[in-house]
């Protein structure tokens, strides 16, 4: 199928949209598909020759934030160039409420448009301004895509209509048949963190207290502890002895990574908010390793409601130390948690997540393929 | 100013509306021909899987028997909607009657043409699901445009009839992804029965 990828942002600062539109292109030509972008971007010579650019973007403020966009007719007329030269069975804009791109190819394409939605957060009023003139844009979307349950509120808030739901793609290559470190996770059990823990939203403290509470009851018990951030603070939280079984990685390499999720036996989560994805729990469940944590909506939604991970009540300490418990002396249930969560993380793998959307695809594209041209005039202006 | 200006005014303005509203709505028809003309192909698919399964018989007589009926119906189902609405539903309820129970995947899963068809009852609930949903939507874009005053008072729909909403129970069986855990068995060595549908509700 010939895909038209639209990104608003400038490919030249990450993102999370960039980020997506990335792997998706790179998960779709993997799945034999002809896939060609379309992104704001400085240097066109550096991108890859499935990359198309309509050169510097501008910052602007929008919708609270300053992003880097590209509007005016110069950019227009590249898009409209792009569709034409194109010709593609289906066009797929990201974030369409943007005044970027994304927007000028739904205004200029006649034909199976997809669109897939990623903020949560939109103002109200910044909307309800824009609306009459988005409005005409959206009208033309035949399928509307939103990345998370918080996404598609907002959507169905602002804008009406609904949207089907395909999460973010969480590439999981890296993360399968990981040797731990010798030595880990040992006869006497192990317990892992990982992040940036002075951060107080990351929870650590709450793991070190029942960590410590743990400890008195389990001799060969260790705490396996990776990510930025000040050791003195996590020496000063805990008696001398207790101590002395928690092992400081600091910062690690993405393999590293990898090998201390897989060096313990479960992998707890403390954070007591502001998460919105929990991709660090997807990628501990893809190396196969349980996961323990708290009971926030991002993390309950990632797992399944608690069925391919056991959660613990926020911010409580005790909980979280009865139920570690509870883990560490049932293998079986961690080997069950075990085979549930690879599950749950292959159904969030870009392969997956890939081939949902090319269903989406098939869907307005494949199977009307000529309601679009039947129209009259009016229709394929 | 003369009077007969500010008629010649709303003249041109009261045009400019009237025409890109006949814009806009003929492109909502478009659309709206184009995913309901999706919908009907799915469901098409689906009853023809459907068929395809009872007919292989992979499965035991009863269940094979349950299929073939409920999938003969969706096929034949007439042009009249509301009664093409039931005769869907209750596809849907047979064929999470056979495959809920996921010893019952296992048993087609167990086979490769099995698998394959498995495969294929799994893609094509979860477009049918994913069709209405765009369908529908589409509907819901029309409908408002429809009921503006001056839309309706200039009659600029014509006679094009009003959509519908197309209402049926869409929920697939739970345990057909099961095929996934099973494609990738060999890597990871395990064969349970794991749900793994994406939520694409």
């Amino acid at each position: 199928m010939k895909v038209g990828l639209v990104c608003p942002y400038t490919w030249d600062i990450p993102g999370g949209v960039q980020a997506h539109v990335h792997d998706l292109a790179l998960a779709l030509i993997g799945l034999g598909h002809d896939v060609s972008v379309i992104t704001p971007a400085d240097d066109e010579a550096a991108l890859p020759p499935y990359i198309t650019s309509t050169g510097r973007a501008v910052p602007v403020p929008y919708n609270g934030a300053v992003a880097r966009m590209a509007f005016g007719p110069l950019s227009a007329r590249r898009v409209r160039r792009w569709l034409r030269e194109g010709d593609f069975d289906v066009v797929h804009v990201h974030e369409p409420t943007t005044p970027s791109l994304s927007l000028l190819a739904t205004w200029s394409f006649d034909g199976p448009l997809v669109a897939t939605f990623h903020t949560s957060v939109q103002r109200a009023r910044t909307l309800a301004a824009a609306y009459p003139i988005l409005q005409t844009a959206l009208e033309k979307i035949s399928a509307r895509i939103a990345v998370s349950q918080a996404a598609r509120r907002t959507l169905v808030e602002h804008l009406g209509g609904d949207a089907v739901m395909i999460p973010n793609g969480v590439s999981m290559a890296g993360f399968a048949g990981v040797e731990p470190f010798p030595g880990w996770p040992g006869d006497g059990g192990a317990l892992g963190f990982l992040g940036r823990f002075e951060e107080a939203r990351k929870g650590l403290p709450v793991l070190l207290a029942a960590f410590e509470k743990l400890a008195a009851d389990r001799p060969g018990l260790r705490l396996l502890i990776a990510g930025p951030g000040d050791p003195d603070e996590v020496r000063d939280a805990l008696p001398a002895d207790v101590f002395d079984r928690v092992h400081l990685l600091g910062q690690v390499s993405d393999a590293d990574k990898a090998r201390m999720l897989a060096s313990v036996d479960v992998y707890v989560a403390p954070n007591i908010g502001g998460e919105s994805f929990g991709i660090v729990l997807l990628e501990a469940m893809a190396v196969g390793t349980p996961v323990l944590a708290s009971d926030l909506e991002a993390f309950r939604a990632v797992l399944d409601g608690g069925r391919s991970g056991q959660l613990f009540a926020t911010g409580d300490s005790d909980d979280l130390a009865v139920k570690a418990a509870e883990l560490l002396d049932d293998p079986d249930a961690r080997a069950a948690l075990v085979v549930l969560g690879r599950a749950t993380a292959r159904s969030y793998d870009w392969s997956t997540v890939a081939r949902d959307i090319v269903r989406v695809y098939e869907t307005v594209a494949v199977d009307a393929p000529d309601a679009f041209a039947r129209r009259g005039p009016y229709g394929r202006r | 100013m003369p009077w007969w200006f500010w008629l010649v005014v709303a003249f041109v303005l009261l045009a400019g509306y009237v025409t890109a509203t006949s814009n806009r709505l003929d492109r909502l028809h478009a659309r709206l021909d184009a995913t309901r003309a999706a919908l009907d192909a799915q469901l098409l698919r689906r009853a023809a899987v459907t068929l395809e399964i009872a007919a292989s018989g992979l499965l035991d007589p009863a269940t094979s028997v349950l299929l073939a009926s409920a999938g003969h119906e969706a096929r034949a189902a007439s042009g009249d909607e509301a009664d093409r609405e039931v005769v869907e539903s209750r596809l849907t309820a047979s064929l999470r009657a056979a495959f809920d129970d996921p010893d019952e995947a296992q048993t087609l899963a167990e086979e490769p043409a099995g698998l394959a068809l498995l495969a294929e009852l799994e893609a094509a609930t979860t477009k049918v699901l994913l069709a209405r949903r765009f369908s529908n939507d589409a509907v819901t874009a029309t409908l408002a445009i429809r009921r503006h005053r001056l839309v309706r008072w200039l009659r600029l729909a014509g006679h094009v009839p009003p959509p519908t909403f197309f209402e049926i129970d869409d929920t697939p069986p739970a345990h057909l992804a099961v095929g996934d855990a099973w494609r990738s068995a060999d890597i990871d060595g395990n064969v349970e029965a794991v749900d793994v549908a994406p939520d694409v509700d």
